[in-house]
């Protein structure tokens, strides 16, 4: 697996710079002054031990946290803190530690919902379904039939959510994600609980969203191999404070991030 | 103008007018507040221990009341009928164990909450059939006098019941948090599987637990049979309990108690102050409303927990 | 071997999305509307019409407005009573004050103020959810038929406090009050149902339905991606009030003729409601339908069948048992098909699908 940039893949200029954010929880400190930027097209690794703040981040990037201080810009546009449907609209789709699919709605459903921001016709359209409404579904239906291609889940398109393995249940999420055709996509351990073969069909799907559509892909994982291999660049945090940034070499040789993954205190 | 000094001006007036009145009006309702505590007592009890709002508790409320005059009716002595009758909530309590809450372990609370729903009409129409839908009178030798302390009227089957009340809330809530028992059911209130594989034994946790709520509606329905007579209206009361668990947070024992009491005494005296400009009867919905806007500031109750959720 | 889908491909992504998309289905329907539009107004008599087949058709467009809340949105109500009462109640005020106003169009106004009202109490389900939310009907159970009951001019200041819904006509044919026929009435109630029903689900088919769904099953993760909470869930109530609203004014200007509030309280209509949906599967129209029927039916059912087999039970006996029963369905449906019959007849055709094989 490799990262050299391929033909049709460019990395351009800043399009999400976190600047100092700190969240609190009641008495506990999640993220404490965190800034480090993500450049369009390129994959920005965020690892850490455990209870680092690593989902914290992305869940303030979405909005679904509000962060006591700092800013979060995005394509230009600066908040204090992001609202879940301006980050939705604005082009940011994720996906979670714990999968947050639709349980009760089949595959089809559920990638459809992730191009619900794109669907406008009102209820009474809706209500008599020929016409309008219709079109819209079928052009969007369109859409999200790509993904599921792409994602090579045609067989499980009308399966029940909740009654799929692991592993499925993690790519219909990406699906969901994809089919909101974002700027940017937050991965949120994708590869959490996967064997070999299964992390190897992720990446190489993860990759091909990079390459093909210029996603830009803000992930968090575990795997070392994944992130050295498939990343651009990197961020360490611990405890809820940034130790190191850089490619991953640059992160693998430095001494804190050793230290802070085998427990050795810092001051 | 007339308005505002019908509802914001007026009654306040009134109240000034004659504070004992408004102690007697606020004490009724204390008193009244008292049933709904034990009503509610009896919810709090197993959704704390299992997860499970029992719709059905009025109902148990009434059976346990209707069992108790029955037996008495048929001239069992007192003593004697009440432990019969405790002998049927406990067998109840594992029917309902064995048939409807294993099928149903770790299903969504709706699903529970409508089970015990089905299983109110079963009380209901078994009640009624077993012992007939008359009122009944229930008397096991509380006193009822009124008498005066100091000027305020009182009545001494008000107190009995409110010091009775007091008694089982302090034995529950040392039960609950200092006995290992107290400590599994907490556990298994949280999560049932969980609480199954560090081997709880959750079929005997959830007999005790229906047992002791069976106890405690057979307090309740002692005490409003008594009051009211034993009817059919008692099974209302399972919905007026829903505002007081509101108030006081489904999951604690004191909120029931306060929650009982703070919407005993806002009914009353919402009734008697409020109620003439409105054309009586607020009683009705008053609660609901009263708990519906507390809701909106503070969906936790007084004493429940706030729940954050994470993603 | 005779319902299968083997040789029927869909080519085009609007017949896989279609309501019944094998053909047998089709056929099913286009008799089950024979039977509807033309055999049971010919066959049934006015009892049948009267205590069965009237209500169960107002009944289950309840069904279907009250499951569009609890079974799609997963927002439970115990306030079904009270958004009926206000379509009631609407529809009489209209239709006493503009005597000339084509009924139908009173009908839908009704719903419209039943919608609003619903919005209102569902206003505070962006902050409280599951059993709180439920409390928060309950409240507009009791404080709407309250204000039916106590504010005069709602029921035109009449002694009795009862509203009488007034003669109408449709297309020269009278379809509300004493005079009008069965057959007249049943109409009117059928065409609703019908309609009314072909929305819900292509509602619930579309983005609706879909949003409703992601609210219901992870609130969450919906509103990051961008499906907003707030309007989802309005729009369900909306939409959920209209659906009772109608059905409430059917159900006084179409069926019972007169009532007080009484009519529309907790254990008369909420509840019952509420089992229908359950019972009949939640998030499913048909299952509405089908909980309607198993509802309506069942005390017809428990009248009629002991004296056929020799029993006979005095009247009250015969509720209570009725009451013992319909607890012990809910808690066995619940434990054995939660989906409720709506699931149990996909079984069903699951079965006959694979006939003669058994999976």
């Amino acid at each position: 697996m490799s990262a050299e940039p391929t033909v049709g893949r460019k990395i351009g200029d800043v399009i999400l710079d976190v600047a100092n954010v700190s969240l609190s929880f009641g008495g506990v400190r999640a993220l404490n002054g965190v800034s480090f930027d993500v450049n369009e097209g390129e994959v920005r690794a965020i690892i850490g031990p455990n209870g680092a703040g690593k989902s914290s981040m992305l869940n303030c990037i979405n909005g679904f946290y509000k962060p006591t201080e700092g800013m979060i810009t995005f394509k230009g546009e600066s908040h204090h803190q992001m609202e879940t449907y301006e980050s939705a609209s604005q082009g940011i789709a994720r996906t979670f530690q714990n999968i947050a699919l639709f349980k009760g709605m089949t595959t089809l459903d559920n990638i459809m919902t992730g191009r619900n921001l794109q669907m406008k016709k009102n209820l009474l359209w809706q209500a008599i379904y020929f016409g309008p409404a219709l079109k819209e579904e079928l052009e969007n239906r369109e859409v999200v039939e790509k993904v599921i291609d792409f994602l090579e889940i045609e067989s499980i398109r009308k399966t029940v959510v909740g009654r799929l393995p692991y592993g499925l249940q993690k790519r219909v999420e990406l699906a969901r994600a994809l089919a909101a055709e974002p700027d940017m996509l937050l991965l949120d351990e994708p590869m959490a609980g996967m064997n070999h073969e299964e992390k190897e069909d992720m990446c190489r799907y993860i990759l091909d969203v990079n390459d093909e559509f210029g996603t830009t892909i803000v992930l968090i994982e575990h795997d070392m191999s994944v992130v050295m291999d498939i990343s651009d660049r990197v961020v360490v945090l611990d405890y809820g404070e940034k130790i190191a940034d850089g490619t991953p070499d640059e992160v693998r040789a430095n001494q804190r991030v050793v230290d802070a993954y085998l427990g050795v205190q810092h001051d | 103008m007339e308005v505002l000094n019908t509802f914001l001006i007026a009654p306040f007036l009134d109240m000034a007018d004659s504070p004992i009145f408004l102690l007697e009006v606020v004490i009724g309702g204390l008193m009244a507040g008292v049933m709904y505590s034990l009503v509610a007592l009896g919810f709090v009890l197993i959704y704390k221990a299992s997860g499970v709002f029992n719709y059905a508790q009025g109902a148990m409320v009434l059976f346990a009341a209707l069992t108790l005059v029955g037996l008495m009716e048929n001239h069992v002595p007192i003593i004697v009928a009440i432990i019969l009758t405790m002998a049927v909530m406990v067998g109840v309590a594992m029917l309902i164990e064995r048939y409807m809450l294993r099928p149903l372990v770790n299903q969504a609370q709706i699903i529970l909450f409508m089970a015990c729903i089905g299983l109110n009409f079963v009380f209901e129409g078994a009640g009624q059939i077993a012992w007939g839908s008359n009122v009944k009178k229930l008397d096991i030798g509380i006193p009822e006098n009124s008498f005066e302390i100091g000027g305020v009227l009182l009545n001494a089957f008000d107190l009995t019941a409110a010091i009775t009340a007091a008694i089982l809330v302090a034995f529950l809530a040392v039960f609950f948090q200092k006995t290992a028992i107290g400590r599994a059911l907490r556990a298994v209130a949280d999560d049932h599987q969980a609480a199954l594989s560090v081997g709880i034994p959750l079929k005997t946790i959830w007999v005790i637990v229906w047992s002791v709520s069976g106890f405690v509606a057979l307090v309740a329905g002692i005490m409003w049979g008594g009051k009211a007579g034993v009817q059919f209206s008692l099974v209302l009361i399972a919905l007026k309990a829903l505002p007081v668990l509101i108030l006081g947070g489904f999951e604690s024992v004191p909120g029931a108690i306060i929650g009982g009491l703070l919407i005993g005494v806002f009914e009353k005296v919402s009734e008697v102050y409020w109620g003439p400009a409105f054309g009586g009867a607020i009683e009705g919905w008053f609660a609901y409303m009263a708990a519906l806007v507390f809701l909106m500031f503070r969906p936790q109750g007084l004493f429940g927990e706030k729940i954050i959720e994470r993603v | 071997m005779f319902y299968r889908e083997a040789g029927q491909f869909k080519s085009t992504y609007q017949t896989d999305q279609a309501i019944f998309p094998i053909v047998q289905d089709r056929w099913f329907m286009a008799l089950v509307f024979i039977v509807a539009f033309v055999v049971i107004p010919l066959v049934a008599d006015e009892y049948w019409h009267q205590a069965i087949i009237i209500p169960f058709l107002i009944l289950a467009l309840a069904a279907i407005g009250l499951n569009i809340l609890t079974g799609y949105a997963g927002l439970v109500s115990l306030g079904t009573g009270a958004f009926m009462a206000v379509g009631a109640y609407s529809t009489y005020k209209m239709s006493t004050a503009f005597p000339d106003l084509n009924i139908i169009i009173i009908f839908l106004l009704s719903g419209v103020f039943a919608a609003m009202v619903g919005m209102v109490f569902g206003a505070p389900s962006l902050r409280i959810k599951g059993f709180y939310l439920a409390v928060a009907t309950l409240a507009a159970q009791f404080f709407i038929l309250w204000v039916f009951n106590k504010v005069e001019w709602f029921f035109n200041y009449s002694p009795s406090g009862t509203i009488t819904a007034p003669p109408r006509e449709l297309f020269g044919v009278l379809v509300t009050g004493p005079e009008a026929s069965p057959v007249a009435r049943y109409y009117v109630c059928l065409v609703f149902l019908v309609v009314f029903a072909f929305a819900a689900k292509n509602m619930a088919r579309g983005r609706l339905g879909r949003s409703w769904m992601a609210i219901r099953d992870m609130d969450i993760a919906a509103e990051i991606i961008g499906i907003r909470p707030l309007q989802t869930k309005l729009s369900a109530f909306g939409i959920s009030s209209f659906y009772c609203g109608v059905a409430g004014a059917l159900y006084i200007f179409c069926w019972l003729g007169s009532a007080e509030t009484e009519a529309f309280d907790i254990l008369n209509v909420s509840f019952p409601v509420l089992f229908m949906v359950i019972i009949g599967g939640l998030g499913s129209v048909l299952g509405a339908i089908l909980g309607a029927a198993f509802i309506t039916l069942m005390p017809i059912f428990l009248t009629n069948a002991p004296p056929m087999i020799g029993i006979h039970l005095a009247a009250d006996l015969q509720k209570h048992i009725e009451e013992i029963i319909l607890g012990l369905m809910i808690i066995t449906f619940l434990i054995v098909e939660p989906a409720g019959f709506n699931r149990l007849w996909q079984i069903a055709k699951e079965k006959i699908r694979k006939w003669p094989f058994p999976y």
